[in-house]
């Protein structure tokens, strides 16, 4: 029974890491761009959403939102932030020098960006954590002896469906075509006909879209943020995103499970100093024994080996 | 000189040395975002030996190189297997793998940290900083400088050409890790105390812009990017309050304003990050640079072209 439980726990602490991985890995596998910004949008959301259901709007415009709406708005914001990364990182970078996903220039401007956004929450709310003015009621439910949160289902759910739906995206749609395309081959995609300055805002659209909501659902389930919330959630989402394979959303989901497994089982029975070791340590057993992850040669894009 | 300056050049001198740890990786085209783990490797052994058995600097610091050096050279063979993204990936993992272990260590104080006895004023950490400014422009001076470039610009034409590239990349690479653990012994001595919170992504990161930002085309790069970055938060930290008063007044704010949030420094250096990246990615100091601020050499070009 404490092993179910713990079993059911480690699958709640995963789905955060899975949404932030499949952003990671969405990222890698169509434009091969290790993007340093995905856990500060994370935490920006987080930190919006708090801000606001506890301050309202800035320059004292309102009162505290309610916290619905002030999440809404948080993810609102962490897309339109990966929209300006977008224009710093990628698109300008692309004009200028031609097929800049060959080179480390977006990966050393999201390093930038990281520093930016993360300060600059810092100056605005503080260094310390924030408890969240989430839902009052208890929300714990009882499952044949398992003891679950209702937020930590529905997010689960939500995240899986979220998967799906952008994995049929990435299939059925033109949308989808097009960013295949990109994957394959860049220049070969323009040259056909696939407008990349179009499309290629949608991956950070939904960049943004995962982050913020990994970022609204931690808050719901932890009940509290700070600014360095995106450390720890995005190294162990990079961990999972590598485990499961760089560039496959399935392998991602996969990973970032794994991760949450690995961590819980760690802190079970090693303490929760080991946790690190345990994860790093799988993500460089991973790189150097099967550097494609578990489902790497189902990978999108140039992330394969 | 005052404790603030002299702490100020120990610094300089110490983030010049671990600059030059990640230029050469970088100058065989590898990302080395693990910079910290070897730093905290020659930082824990020069403040385990000191602390333990009273070696002298002149012992812990050779030691503190060679260890990160083998350590280096040992997980270069499967690390350098990989490529890109791949590379970026390894190399954090390991430091954060370094890190965890360290942090796990009891005989390393764990979370507490080590003291460290041996002291040592900002002379050693200047001297050596120039020696090692001097060793890496020898190095790129020699064949194998030259190796590294060709290995850098194209990896498939030098393999053509018989350059044993793995070979390149390992040297690069275990050499570089020496010289970070050079720059974590002499933190140890100029801190006197190790903690591993000290040896963070965040030091990776911010040592690999650096590097990028300084230009990897040739040594002059890390020198000056290590050199600016460190003495640009010093100068913010005098310059920021002034310039905020001056900016509140200029709205009619009257009376003293609160100081600025040591977090400025960081926003701007990722601002001069992202601004570099889209103006002048190859960094600021770069090869044609160099060559135009050599008159002598470029007129005695130009005389041999007429001599032919």
């Amino acid at each position: 029974m404490l092993l179910l439980q713990q079993l059911v726990n480690s699958v709640m602490l995963g789905s955060v890491y899975v949404t932030v991985a499949v952003a990671f890995t969405l990222t890698i596998g169509i434009l091969n761009f290790l993007n340093f910004t995905i856990p500060t949008l994370f935490m920006l959301a987080g930190m919006i959403g708090w801000a606001l259901a506890e301050r309202g709007l800035p320059f004292g415009l309102s009162g505290p939102l309610p916290w619905p709406l002030a999440l809404l708005v948080a993810v609102a914001v962490a897309i339109l932030a990966s929209l300006v990364v977008e224009r710093f990182t990628f698109r300008y970078l692309k004009a200028r020098y031609g097929d800049a996903t060959e080179h480390a220039i977006p990966l050393v401007s999201s390093l930038g960006f990281l520093l930016i956004i993360e300060n600059l929450v810092r100056i605005a709310y503080g260094t310390d954590s924030q408890r969240f003015p989430g839902p009052e009621a208890n929300l714990t439910v009882e499952i044949g002896g398992l003891f679950v949160r209702l937020p930590q289902i529905v997010s689960l759910v939500a995240v899986l469906a979220i998967v799906a739906a952008l994995s049929l995206l990435l299939k059925r749609s033109r949308i989808g075509r097009g960013l295949r395309a990109i994957a394959e081959n860049p220049d070969a995609a323009t040259i056909l006909g696939v407008d990349v300055n179009r499309i290629v805002p949608v991956v950070f659209v939904l960049t943004g879209l995962l982050c913020g909501l990994a970022g609204v659902l931690f808050a719901i389930n932890y009940g509290e943020v700070s600014p360095a919330m995106g450390d720890d959630v995005g190294t162990k989402a990079i961990a999972g995103m590598v485990v499961g394979g760089l560039g496959s959303i399935w392998g991602a989901v996969a990973g970032g499970l794994i991760v949450g497994l690995t961590e819980t089982m760690t802190i079970n029975y090693f303490g929760a100093d080991t946790v690190q070791v345990a994860v790093w340590g799988l993500l460089l057993l991973v790189l150097f024994v099967r550097p494609q992850g578990l489902f790497g040669h189902n990978a999108i894009g140039k992330g394969k080996l | 000189m005052g404790g603030y300056w002299s702490g100020i050049l120990s610094i300089l001198a110490i983030n010049v040395i671990f600059a030059y740890g990640i230029f050469l990786p970088v100058a065989t085209g590898q990302l080395n975002l693990g910079g910290a783990g070897f730093q905290a490797l020659g930082a824990y052994v020069a403040a385990y030996l000191s602390y333990n058995y009273d070696w002298p600097v002149g012992a812990t610091l050779p030691l503190a190189i060679l260890v990160a050096g083998v350590v280096g050279f040992l997980v270069a063979f499967p690390i350098l297997r990989l490529r890109g993204v791949y590379l970026v990936l390894g190399t954090f993992a390991f430091a954060e793998v370094v890190a965890g272990l360290i942090l796990n260590s009891e005989t390393l104080g764990g979370a507490m940290g080590l003291p460290v006895p041996a002291f040592v004023d900002y002379g050693v950490p200047i001297v050596l900083a120039a020696l090692v400014t001097l060793f890496v422009f020898f190095l790129m001076s020699t064949r194998f400088g030259l190796v590294m470039r060709a290995v850098h610009d194209d990896e498939v034409v030098s393999d053509l050409m018989g350059v044993d590239i793995r070979g390149v990349k390992v040297a690069a690479f275990a050499i570089g890790a020496g010289l970070c653990g050079l720059a974590g012994g002499l933190y140890a001595h100029t801190f006197t105390y190790v903690e591993i919170q000290a040896f963070n992504a965040l030091v990776s990161i911010n040592v690999l812009l650096f590097v990028l930002l300084g230009g990897t085309q040739t040594a002059f790069g890390p020198l000056f990017g290590a050199a600016f970055f460190t003495l640009l938060p010093e100068a913010l930290r005098i310059l920021l309050p002034d310039l905020q008063q001056a900016v509140a007044s200029l709205f009619g704010i009257k009376g003293e304003v609160r100081a600025p949030d040591d977090s400025w420094r960081f926003v701007i250096l990722g601002l001069v990050t992202v601004l570099m990246m889209v103006f002048r990615p190859e960094g600021l100091v770069t090869r044609p640079l160099t060559e135009k601020l050599r008159p002598r050499r470029r007129a005695r070009l130009a005389g041999g072209e007429v001599a032919a």
